[in-house]
């Protein structure tokens, strides 16, 4: 047997198949960029006077009527703030089963995985303006539509996150607890509980923060909240009242990541 | 001269009998062949082999965190390799374990982690209200003073080192008042002092309680020191069954295969 030198002893990480496949991936990225350019409808008159536009609508937004605040913005802010809770609150509840039936070593049914995955899927699926119109054609106009969309759109969200969570929880301390004869009862309470419970509380205060910012565009279609106040002020042209709402609602996004961080930090 | 060597004569009754168990993963690959043990009724019974020839598979059988594919397990009375359900729960109850990589939940308490060794006797409602039965918990104060952890209780098990880990391990053993203790390799994690001193606590726990111990062990010295039984463990067969006293070179070249690492 002979030893080749060390130069012939050449080291690739890809195959040539791999190395040709990767080249095709990346020319194939770059000529869809460069296809998709040609095809974009650009109407440049639109951007002509896009800088005048923006500088008449703040103009007209300036100076924030800061005085409305109590008379019609601080309720409807209250009530996005219900919607996103409560809508968060209802989908943990929903969704915690789910996540269950969609864990392979919790439900040891392939079956019944996918339905429970399939059921998540549509839920995230279709977006939360979406559920909302559906709410609203069957509740009605308000916060209960709005609370709705909020939860069927977080449940595949959570559903999603923990049944993954659960599918990573160390065996070894599951394994320790059945051959102590605990029931599953126990089980899951002693052994995977509080493995997942970080997880848990982690994708709690993430969806929270989400169902927050959803639910201040939900009024646009009539599901509550500021949304629909912002939607009204827009319609009369009151541009003053329009900034307060975003900046009320800016405030409100900033406030809720304060507390999320803060909440993250103590639970973990 | 360790005192757990004791004659086979002093044990009439076996703690275990194992009757022609066999296990595939796969069809016809079977990774027990035909095994057929008794484990005496008291001491330590060491398995020893190879990686990947069984032992941890063997051990698994024993409390059905593994399936058998045919073969008995008889224990007090009972086949373990039949039970169902409730049965089977109640049996391994009855049966302790440590493992190599602890398996301690380790966002739990060193006390709560002990107190999950009752877990097959207190209902889930009461595990979930924390409201263990106040004689668990002096016998789990007690442990902890054994184990030298009493200032851990209240600290979470991530915060122990690899030792510490294994004494809450065996400590949550023994909280089972178990009449048999399955020990799956507790001290391959450690270092060579560490385990020793795991294996003089395992010894001296089970041995004042009268446990008897099945422990899956790779080290040999370790195991002719602690052992007062061996089986020895090749391709998925028992080649050597008896006292450690017995197990020479020509034995452990037929378990490990090869010679030079005998010198």
């Amino acid at each position: 047997m002979t030893v080749a030198s060390p130069i012939e002893r050449e080291w690739r990480r890809h195959t040539p198949r791999q190395r040709l496949a990767r080249f095709a991936l990346y020319f194939g990225l770059v000529a869809a960029c460069v296809v998709s350019l040609r095809t974009v409808q650009f109407v440049p008159e639109f951007l002509y006077d896009a800088p005048e536009q923006m500088a008449d609508l703040l103009r007209r937004m300036w100076p924030i009527e800061w005085a409305h605040y109590p008379k019609g913005v601080h309720e409807a802010l209250i009530e996005t703030l219900h919607i996103a809770t409560l809508g968060t609150l209802l989908a943990i509840v929903m969704a915690v089963p789910l996540g269950l039936l969609a864990a392979n070593n919790i439900t040891r049914h392939v079956g019944i995985n996918y339905l429970a995955k399939l059921l998540l899927v549509s839920s995230r699926s279709v977006n939360s303006l979406v559920w909302a119109l559906l709410f609203v054609a069957i509740f009605g106009p308000g916060a209960l539509a709005g609370t709705m969309a909020i939860a069927f759109r977080s449940i595949g969200f959570v559903g999603k996150l923990f049944g993954e969570a659960m599918e990573e929880a160390r065996q070894g301390p599951i394994e320790a607890l059945r051959s102590a004869g605990a029931p599953w009862g126990s089980i899951y309470l002693k052994g995977y509980w509080p493995q997942v419970e970080p997880a848990f509380w982690a994708i709690a205060l993430f969806r929270w923060d989400i169902s927050v910012r959803e639910s201040a565009v939900l009024g646009l279609v009539g599901a509550g909240g500021i949304g629909m106040a912002i939607d009204s002020a827009m319609n009369l042209f009151q541009w003053e009242r329009v900034a307060l709402m975003l900046v009320a609602i800016f405030a409100v996004v900033i406030l809720a990541e304060i507390a999320v961080t803060f909440l993250r930090k103590k639970i973990i | 001269m360790p005192a757990e060597s004791q004659p086979r004569a002093d044990t009439p009754t076996a703690a275990l009998e194992i009757r022609g168990l066999k296990k595939e993963y796969r069809r016809g690959e079977p990774v027990l062949h035909d095994i057929s043990i008794r484990i005496p009724g008291r001491g330590i019974t060491a398995v020893i082999g190879p990686s990947g020839t069984g032992k941890s598979t063997l051990i698994r059988c024993i409390n059905r965190l593994v399936e058998p594919t045919a073969g008995q397990i008889l224990f007090k009375g009972l086949d373990l390799a039949t039970l169902r359900g409730k049965a089977l729960r109640e049996a391994r109850r009855r049966i302790g374990m440590v493992f190599q990589e602890y398996n301690l939940v380790e966002r739990l308490t060193v006390m709560e982690n002990l107190l999950s060794g009752r877990l097959g006797y207190v209902s889930p409602f009461n595990a979930w209200m924390r409201r263990y039965p106040a004689d668990d918990i002096g016998t789990a104060w007690e442990l902890l003073d054994t184990v030298g952890l009493t200032a851990f209780a209240n600290q979470r098990a991530d915060a122990l080192s690899g030792g510490q880990r294994q004494r809450v391990g065996i400590a949550r053993a023994i909280m089972q008042r178990p009449e048999l203790l399955l020990a799956d390799e507790p001290t391959s994690s450690l270092d060579p002092k560490t385990s020793v001193e795991i294996m003089e606590l395992l010894a001296g726990l089970t041995q004042g309680r009268g446990i008897p111990v099945i422990l899956n062990i790779h080290n040999v010295p370790l195991a002719r020191r602690f052992a007062g039984h061996v089986i020895g463990m090749a391709g998925g067969r028992v080649v050597y069954d008896g006292a450690p006293e017995g197990l020479d070179d020509t034995h452990l070249k037929e378990i490990y295969g090869g010679e030079d690492w005998l010198e």
